[in-house]
C-alpha cells in the first residue's frame, strides 16, 4: 500500500516538475524516469509485460531518440507567457478524466466485466491448448494474433514513414552522404 | 548526436570498459526475453526494444559510423521488412497446410499443442526483428542527421 503512495507521489511530482522545466535535457531525462515509475507501478499491479515494454521503450529507446532530437535542435524551451485558455482546457479534461474513473470498479474487482468476458476461456486454454505458463503470450501470440499482426504493420509502417521523412530529405539536400546507407537507400526518396 | 560527440564519449575509458561489459550481457538479456517469452515475461516486442538498445549504446559510445559497419543499413533496412513477412508468412504457411489463418495448431503434424508452441515462437521472432530494426532505422535516421 505505502509503496504504491511513494511511487504515485512521485510521479506527480515528476510531472509538475518536467511541466514547469524550461531546460529540455532534464525534461527528457525526467520523462524517462517518469516512465520507469511508471513500470515500477506495472510491476506492482502484477502487469509485468507491460512493464517491461514501459521500461524498455519509455524509460530506453525513446529518451535516446528525444536526446537524439535534442542534439539537433536546442535545449531549451522558449519562454512563453501562461495562457489561461489552454490552462483550464488540460484541468477541465483531468478533471473529466477523473471524474469518469469513479465509475470503474475496483481495482482487481473479479466480478468486473472485463473479467467475465472472454477473461475465462483464455485462463482455461493457455493451459489446455496451449500448455504455455504465460496467458499473455498466448493471447498476443495466437487468440488476439490478428491484432499482433496489425501491431506489427504498424511499426513497420512508422519504420517506412521516418526513413522517408528523415533519410530522403537528407539525400536530396547533399547527395554525397550516402556512405551511411546500402543500395536499398534509394526507395527511401519521396 | 552528429559524428562529434560519439568520438569524445570514445575517448572515456570508464564509458567504453563499463559498455564492452554491458552490450553482449543487453543482447543475451534481449535473446532470453525473446525466446522464454512463453514462459516468463516479454516476448518479441520488449526483446526487439532491447537488443536494439544494445546497438543503440554501442552507437553512442563509439559513433554511428562504427555501428554501420557492425549493422550496415541494408540489413537494418531489409529486417524492417522481412519481420512482418515472417509474421504473416506463418499465417499463410496455416493456410496452406488446411488450416485458418494463424491458427499455428496445424503447422505440427502430431501435435496441436506443438504447433501452437511453434507458432507463437515463430511469429515473435518477426515482431522481434521488425521491432528492432526499426527502432535502429528511427536511431540511425536521427544520429545521422547534421544540425541545421
Amino acid at each position: 500500500m505505502w509503496i504504491e503512495i511513494v511511487l504515485f507521489a512521485l510521479l506527480v511530482i515528476t510531472a509538475v516538475t518536467i511541466a514547469g522545466l524550461n531546460d529540455l535535457f532534464a525534461a527528457a531525462m525526467l520523462s524517462g524516469i517518469f516512465s520507469l515509475l511508471c513500470a515500477s507501478l506495472f510491476t506492482l499491479m502484477d502487469a509485468v509485460d507491460v512493464a517491461f515494454t514501459e521500461a524498455a521503450v519509455g524509460a530506453g529507446i525513446s529518451t535516446v531518440l528525444m536526446l537524439g532530437a535534442l542534439s539537433l535542435t536546442g535545449n531549451r524551451e522558449n519562454q512563453q507567457p501562461l495562457r489561461l485558455g489552454p490552462f483550464v482546457v488540460v484541468l477541465l479534461t483531468g478533471a473529466v478524466l477523473i471524474y469518469g474513473t469513479l465509475d470503474m470498479p475496483a481495482y482487481g474487482d473479479p466480478a468486473a466485466p472485463i473479467h467475465q468476458h472472454v477473461a475465462p476461456e483464455y485462463i482455461a486454454g493457455a493451459t489446455a491448448e496451449f500448455g504455455l505458463p504465460n496467458i499473455v503470450t498466448v493471447v498476443l501470440g495466437s487468440y488476439r494474433g490478428f491484432d499482433t499482426l496489425g501491431e506489427t504493420a504498424v511499426i513497420f509502417t512508422a519504420g517506412v514513414g521516418v526513413m522517408a521523412l528523415l533519410l530522403g530529405r537528407r539525400k536530396r539536400r547533399d547527395g554525397d552522404e550516402v556512405e551511411t546507407s546500402g543500395e536499398g537507400h534509394g526507395d527511401a526518396k519521396s | 548526436m552528429s559524428s562529434k560527440p560519439p568520438m569524445r564519449m570514445r575517448e572515456k575509458v570508464l564509458l567504453r570498459v563499463a559498455s564492452r561489459v554491458f552490450i553482449p550481457l543487453i543482447l543475451l538479456f534481449a535473446l532470453y526475453v525473446q525466446f522464454h517469452g512463453d514462459f516468463g515475461p516479454g516476448g518479441g516486442f520488449q526483446a526487439g526494444v532491447i537488443f536494439a538498445a544494445g546497438f543503440v549504446l554501442f552507437g553512442l559510445i563509439f559513433g554511428l559510423e562504427t555501428l554501420q559497419q557492425v549493422v550496415p543499413w541494408s540489413i537494418v533496412e531489409r529486417s524492417v521488412a522481412l519481420g512482418l513477412l515472417i509474421f504473416g508468412g506463418v499465417g499463410v504457411a496455416c493456410l496452406l497446410r488446411g488450416g485458418r489463418f494463424l491458427d499455428y495448431g496445424v503447422l505440427d503434424h502430431h501435435s496441436s499443442m506443438h504447433g501452437q508452441h511453434l507458432g507463437i515462437l515463430i511469429i515473435e521472432l518477426g515482431v522481434g526483428l521488425t521491432v528492432a530494426a526499426t527502432m535502429l532505422a528511427i536511431f540511425y535516421a536521427m544520429a545521422g542527421r547534421e544540425r541545421t
